[in-house]
């Protein structure tokens, strides 16, 4: 069924168009005058400027794997992360922790962990899946690389990135 | 319905009346109660019972609500509005694993008690159990983890300190045990001693600390520990094989046969993209039961060996070979056949290869005009549950199809004699090492010309002529026929590495270049131009196989399928 919608009635200043083109000057005259003094910043100077100082608490850049304050690579090698991911950016290659190793008890580490940067989509279904709080989003942005291959972060650079996390819940400590 | 005809046919089974959530149902005399309910598609959570093992009752995970027949005074059952029978309730809950259905048995699943009872126990089962699921390698296929999520708690109660066990227990050559995630319900100790026959498993220790163990001084080492690994519900039994390679909700499943030994268990591969991770037997009550042996299963890891041959190569004026593109190995390959009579050349196939293939080796042995055709006999130490002495998976099938005549290999020697004398100058070997049968590198190197198509490299393929890369078992479909005289079906799970071709298409191919064009241009063909040649194939499709096989030929070697210790017990009673 169709639908008639009253148009609201005009006033006689709305009819002559005429005010509103004149205000509109006034507003652009405006806006010139205070760039001309000064008072306005039109764009940030990327990169001279950077953003890193306005990013939001929950802004979601490069996933990277956190050691925690015990010195333990937190990931397990799980791969609920390599499961989840919508793109199939991640690709681990589990292995056993070896007999004698501080963290034993833990069993299993990544030998591998790659994760394709030009794959990723920065949608932080990794760091919502660990089961261990291994992957976090960090703030970087500006992942940039001559090759594929470079854009492929490794577990070397993960850790890079990812560095040490503290505050995280200890669940392979004695007691559990 | 008993056929008059036959002497022997078993008397008519007794159908009993048995109410399942409130919906009667029939059932024959002496299914199990939890068999019932799961064929009235109610399925009851369990642990410790298996169908093929024997029921102890001791995990208390198929707790049901059970009733029977209320009697009245003339000790008849009284009936309802419904005319069926009154159910007087038993006020306790009753397991359902280890009790047959009786005539009137009324059966709740999922009454508030059933759900409560399934609650409560999961609870106890998870007192102890570590929270490692990102390290199990169970996890995806864990039994207390699908169950925890339908009757667990999302948090413990428990407050006191874990009871703590041994962990990385290294219990045989196969097998590591964590007994922290163990929880008692022993099928592992049931299989070895009902099954395997090797009563090496036991629980030490009371109550919490009751721990799984092997007795003192005897390691978990016999054929069949891996079928363990299967069996148990929870991840404390795992396969070093296989542990921390890849979680199972990786792997996509196949459904094909193992090829190690002329029994053929049904088995499921496990692969991920190119890789094959393990394989899983696949219950065939006529063949492998449930189970499969440690030697077969691990029989795979060659798949991925990084000798494989991966470019079909030539032997070049230089002596050496070097790979080439396939019309060139084809075109190369049935010039050089082309050069002899058909009593210059012989053909050794291998009764490895599916009947597909045999059939196209039976065509090109025709192609050639070569009369000097057999296959390798392969043996070894047979075992009374699932292993043959024919390590051979497919000698029923070469028979069937006349290849190396009644006795396989009879006519090696006689090949291995004409290529030491000079009378044969050209072999086609196919998946087989001539090296094996007593021709060594130097006299195959003399040969003008030899065919060799293999997976990987041998004594043959070096001294070759023209190498033909081919396919194996997990990567390429086909059938065979197992000592028992089944016909079988081989499912394709990963692809072939590099240019590696599938072995069928390898053989039409060269019959191709021998002959020109035979029609055949999917495996389908092959067989059906078989089942037209073969009377005992007719009317038989790839496709009508199925996955549990068919039966052909009478059984070459009489083998029994493991029994479940029911049906040795029934089996034993008088008559």
């Amino acid at each position: 069924m169709a639908i008639t919608i009253q148009r609201p009635p005009l006033t006689l200043k709305e009819k002559l168009y005429v005010p509103a083109i004149f205000s509109g000057l006034a507003t652009t005259l405006k806006h010139l005058v205070n760039m001309l003094l000064g008072k306005t910043h039109v764009a940030m100077q990327y990169p001279e400027e950077k953003w890193d100082s306005h990013l939001p608490s929950y802004y979601r850049g490069a996933p990277a794997l956190v050691k925690d304050e015990h010195g333990r690579e937190r990931c397990v090698a799980c791969q609920l992360c390599e499961f989840i991911c919508p793109p199939r950016a991640i690709t681990i290659k589990p292995g056993e922790i070896a007999e004698g190793d501080k963290f034993r008890k833990v069993e299993k580490f990544p030998q591998a962990f790659d994760i394709d940067m030009i794959r990723c989509i920065y949608c932080g279904l990794c760091e919502e899946v660990c089961p261990e709080q291994a992957i976090f989003l960090q703030k970087q942005y500006a992942i940039t690389g001559l090759s594929r291959a470079e854009m492929v972060h490794d577990k070397e650079k993960l850790y890079e990135i990812g560095g040490l996390k503290t505050g995280l819940v200890h669940k392979w400590n004695d007691k559990k | 319905m008993s056929n008059p005809s036959t002497t022997t046919a078993p008397p008519p089974v007794q159908l009993l009346n048995v109410q399942v959530d409130g919906v009667w149902h029939q059932f024959p005399k002496g299914t199990r109660v939890i068999e019932a309910c799961t064929q009235a598609g109610k399925y009851v959570p369990r642990y410790c019972y298996h169908p093929k093992l024997s029921s102890p009752g001791n995990c208390r995970m198929c707790l049901i609500e059970m009733g029977m027949p209320k009697m009245g005074a003339d000790r008849k059952p009284e009936t309802g509005a419904d005319g069926k029978p009154v159910i007087n309730w038993i006020p306790r809950p009753q397991i359902s694993c280890a009790q047959d259905v009786a005539e009137g048995m009324g059966i709740r699943t999922d009454s508030p008690m059933a759900q409560e009872c399934r609650k409560g126990v999961m609870e106890f089962l998870l007192i102890n159990h570590p929270l490692d699921c990102p390290v199990c390698d169970q996890a995806g296929e864990c039994r207390l983890q699908e169950f925890s999520v339908e009757y667990g708690n999302d948090s413990s109660r428990f407050l006191e300190e874990k009871v703590h066990k041994p962990k990385h227990v290294d219990l045989g050559p196969r097998i590591v045990l964590d007994d922290e995630r163990c929880i008692l319900c022993s099928r592992c100790v049931r299989f070895t001693k009902e099954i395997a026959k090797d009563d090496a498993l036991g629980f030490v220790d009371r109550g919490s600390y009751s721990t799984l163990t092997a007795h003192p001084g005897r390691r978990f080492d016999n054929n069949y520990t891996l079928n363990t690994v299967d069996i148990c519900p929870v991840g404390a039994l795992t396969s070093k094989d296989f542990r921390f390679k890849m979680r199972v909700w990786f792997l996509k499943e196949t459904r094909s046969i193992c090829t190690s030994c002329g029994t053929g268990c049904n088995t499921v591969i496990g692969s991920r993209e190119e890789t094959m991770y393990r394989q899983t037997p696949r219950e065939n009550n006529d063949v492998n039961s449930a189970w499969m042996c440690d030697y077969g299963r691990l029989n795979f890891h060659y798949l991925h060996d990084e000798r494989r041959l991966t470019a079909p190569l030539l032997r070049q004026a230089d002596h050496t070979l070097q790979p080439v593109e396939w019309r060139k190995a084809f075109a190369t390959a049935a010039q050089q056949l082309r050069e002899f009579k058909g009593e210059e050349i012989a053909v050794v196939a291998s009764a490895r290869m599916t009947n597909e293939e045999l059939y196209m080796t039976r065509r090109l042995a025709d192609a050639l005009k070569c009369s000097l055709v057999d296959v390798v006999p392969r043996t070894g130490e047979a075992d009374d549950i699932l292993l043959s002495a024919d390590r051979n998976p497919n000698t029923s099938g070469a028979q069937l199809l006349g290849i190396g005549g009644d006795k396989l290999g009879s006519r090696l020697a006689e090949i291995v004699e004409g290529v030491r004398t000079g009378k044969i100058h050209a072999v086609v070997c196919l998946g087989e090492d001539l090296s094996e049968q007593g021709l060594d590198a130097k006299v195959l190197e003399e040969l003008p010309c030899l065919v060799a198509m293999s997976i990987l490299p041998n004594a043959t393929t070096r001294a070759a002529t023209v190498v033909l890369p081919g396919s194996g078992f997990a990567e390429k479909r086909g059938s065979m026929i197992n000592v028992k005289g089944r016909l079988q079906r081989l499912n394709h799970a990963i692809p072939s590495p590099g240019d590696a071709r599938d072995d069928w298409e390898i053989l039409r191919d060269l019959i191709q270049a021998l002959t020109g064009s035979n029609g055949l241009y999917m495996i389908e063909d092959v067989f059906k131009a078989m089942s037209n040649d073969v009377s005992a194939l007719q009317g038989l499709s790839l496709s009508k196989i199925g996955d549990l096989g068919v039966q052909v030929v009478t059984e070459a070697e009489s083998r029994e399928v493991p029994k479940t210790p029911l049906e040795t017990a029934t089996a034993a009673q008088p008559t």
